[in-house]
């Protein structure tokens, strides 16, 4: 079982330590752990993916908000629907000759191309978790030398009234 | 506004707070703020130990509901408050812990007694600061006692580098706060009172079960109230103790429930159709096996923290708030008569008289129960008891009535080795008019000894009564019981000469180990105006009973 958390917290020194603390020390696992700040100044937004046994997600929940520079946290997998984004940056090998069928499967997955060298091609790839894995295994047998990913983002939806 | 530097504003800060006492201990990072504590009217207690600088805040503010401060320098005094933070973390104690830091220039450097106490002390602290600025130091101050006092009550820690305290800058009190996310005061959720009071008002058999936050609340005589209104039994935690007299007229005090708790209590819980659990979190050492605890019972759980719904036992009502405000909420709502409850109080009598908790006697040896007799005859059952941790703990939470909150103060969550004796000179400087009794034994009082000299230099009145059985007593029993009599390491091959000891360090020392010997020597002590130990030598194999084995249900109680 794994639960996407929304966490605000104010951008102080530490907050990151004493959250991570918190779900460690609770014997829970992150999973995915992604954090920048927010739209208002001096607020950050974690959103966190915690794996745990079923019924421990509210227990997560109400010791996250006690911690005092916590504002708001949500159980967005608990709440209901939610868009989720990853980004992921992939450098591939790209001898000259296989470059055309790199940047064709790029092209499915609507990469980005964000680097070009003698022999590797670094692609930009943004989506939901299904879709990074499926554009990854296309990707694999041209040799993928290094990947760095955000994580998850993720945001309720708000949806139209009836 | 006025012009001062780092250690004077942290001087004057704790001033603005109300603060009287301090505990601590000075080192390299700290030296300024000692010298700007030279000249403050404030009471500054200089301890041997940075950990009982840490226990005397601790029993100074369980025994006065006020917030304990102590203050350690960097690295090694830093990290030995650790124990003492965390020991208040789990009782949900309010201290601050002032400690020294090496200059923020040096910081990450590994400098000279550097220790990362924010990062080392991170779960286990309610809150933790570092300052910055000489600015910031009144308004982190503010916040650490406001942090530490409110809501539900813990350590909070202000970690000062030493360039901080020497910077200069202007001085202003503010009592402002703009904390997003903590609003304390927002701490109330009744939704489901009326359930409660249908419960209430339909339970034949409803026991109350008072935590600390009863006494944390000090909700104590409105739990009282309640309880004589609707003729309810109450039992209590060990940290809940105090909460409702345990002497009291009516009967309706069961005594203290758990793993050596009253039968009388624990049959109460296992046999109740409704508990109404106020401030306790449900410790594994008071539910026994959680499967089976409270099986026929419905639970209305009030407490503080909402964390504390559902977390070790699923309550079927909840009302969250401070004690005292929902026993005020439910008291008003409460309308129709209750369940005549006079056939479960009878019987409930009955299982005191059948299942008394025992008394074992040892012919001419000292028995601990015939200490805590003696000593409640001597004092008038007026002392103000801290406990060490082990045998003595308990056998102090079985044998001494207390009949008033703040009268008990032990290490309750975190066990702490060493609590007792510091925390009992903490409460002495908040109960001048009362004895002040740390009851020990002697593997803990080693752990805290050099505190004597703290107390003859301050002629700090405490008494020490320790039960000397020359071992770690409550570990031997568990050997005993679960390890085939193998009594790895608890047997001390000999015990120090604690009158000589107690003398070398200037406190009047006292021995007894007949039980002819036990009360002369005990009315000696007391009778000192100054520090007093009485070394009280018990048979190594008296045991707390009863006992409910680890694993085992509340009712399966062991008796001999």
């Amino acid at each position: 079982m794994k639960s996407t958390f929304s966490i605000v917290s104010e951008d102080n020194p530490g907050v990151l330590m004493r959250i991570a603390s918190l779900i460690y020390r609770r014997g829970y696992n992150i999973e995915s752990l992604s954090v920048d700040r927010t739209e208002v100044p001096g607020l950050s937004r974690f959103t966190i993916i915690i794996e745990g046994e079923e019924g421990v997600y509210e227990q997560i929940r109400k010791q996250l908000s006690k911690l005092i520079e916590v504002i708001e946290v949500r159980n967005l997998t608990a709440e209901g629907p939610f868009v989720e984004r990853w980004m992921s940056l992939v450098k591939v090998m790209a001898p000259v000759e296989r470059r055309p069928h790199i940047l064709q499967t790029a092209e499915i997955f609507r990469c980005r191309v964000v680097d070009l060298g003698s022999d590797t091609i670094t692609l930009e790839v943004t989506g939901d978790r299904g879709k990074l894995e499926a554009c990854m295994a296309a990707l694999k047998p041209y040799g993928i030398l290094e990947t760095a990913g955000s994580g998850q983002v993720a945001l309720s939806r708000t949806g139209f009234e009836a | 506004m006025a012009k001062m530097n780092g250690a004077q504003m942290v001087v004057k800060a704790l001033e603005d707070e109300g603060v009287e006492t301090i505990f601590g201990l000075p080192g390299g990072t700290v030296i300024h703020l000692y010298d700007a504590l030279y000249d403050s009217k404030m009471k500054h207690i200089l301890m041997r130990h940075e950990q009982a600088a840490a226990h005397a805040a601790d029993g100074y503010a369980r025994a006065s509901g006020k917030v304990g401060v102590c203050i350690a320098t960097s690295g090694p005094g830093a990290t030995n408050l650790v124990t003492g933070i965390a020991t208040a973390n789990l009782d949900s104690s309010p201290i601050v812990a002032i400690t020294g830091q090496v200059a923020t220039t040096l910081i990450g450097t590994d400098a000279f007694q550097e220790a990362d106490i924010v990062g080392a002390s991170l779960p286990l602290v309610k809150h933790s600061f570092q300052v910055r600025t000489p600015d910031q130091i009144q308004q982190t101050i503010h916040r650490a006692f406001y942090i530490a006092s409110s809501g539900r009550p813990g350590p909070v820690l202000v970690d000062v580098p030493a360039d901080v305290q020497k910077g200069m800058g202007d001085y202003e009190f503010s009592s402002r706060f703009d904390f997003l996310g903590y609003h304390p005061e927002n701490i109330y959720n009744i939704a489901q009172m009326d359930k409660a009071v249908e419960l209430i008002e339909h339970a034949e058999r409803p026991v109350i079960f008072a935590g600390g936050g009863v006494i944390r609340s000090g909700a104590a005589k409105k739990l009282a109230a309640f309880a004589l209104k609707y003729n309810i039994p109450v039992t209590t935690t060990l940290l809940g103790k105090g909460a409702f007299p345990e002497s009291h007229e009516s009967g309706l005090a069961l005594g203290m429930a758990g793993m050596h708790g009253y039968p009388v209590a624990n049959r109460a819980l296992m046999g109740a159709d409704l508990i109404i659990a106020i401030g306790t979190r449900f410790s594994d050492r008071t539910t026994g096996k959680r499967e089976n605890f409270a099986k026929n019972a419905k639970i209305i759980h009030i407490d503080m923290d909402e964390a504390e719904i559902d977390k070790a036992i699923k309550s079927d009502v909840w009302l969250i708030g401070d004690a005292g405000r929902v026993l005020d909420a439910l008291s008003s709502s409460m309308k129709k008569k209750t369940v005549d409850h006079s056939e479960w109080n009878k019987l409930l009598s009955e299982i005191r008289i059948k299942e008394p908790m025992p008394h074992s006697e040892y012919g001419n040896e000292i028995a601990p129960w015939q200490v805590f007799e003696a000593l409640r005859d001597i004092t008038g059952g007026n002392a103000v008891v801290t406990t060490e941790v082990g045998q003595n703990q308990m056998w102090a939470a079985q044998h001494l009535r207390i009949e008033a909150p703040r009268r008990f103060i032990t290490s309750g969550g975190l066990g702490t080795m060493g609590f007792g004796f510091p925390a009992a000179i903490g409460a002495a400087f908040v109960c001048r008019k009362q004895p002040v009794c740390c009851i020990a034994g002697d593997g803990s009082l080693m752990m805290n000894i050099q505190e004597l000299d703290t107390c003859a230099r301050y002629d700090i009145p405490v008494k020490v009564i320790l039960l000397n059985n020359v071992c770690l007593g409550n570990v031997r029993q568990w050997q005993q019981f679960f390890y085939n009599h193998r009594y790895s390491h608890t047997i001390y091959s000999r015990s120090p000469d604690f009158v000589k000891l107690a003398e070398a360090m200037g406190v009047a020392g006292f021995s007894a180990s007949t039980t002819d010997d036990l009360r002369p020597a005990l009315e000696k002590a007391i009778a000192e105006p100054g520090p007093a130990l009485v070394d009280i030598r018990i048979p190594q194999g008296a045991l707390i009973m009863p006992m409910v084995y680890p694993g085992n249900s509340l009712d399966e109680m062991v008796t001999a």
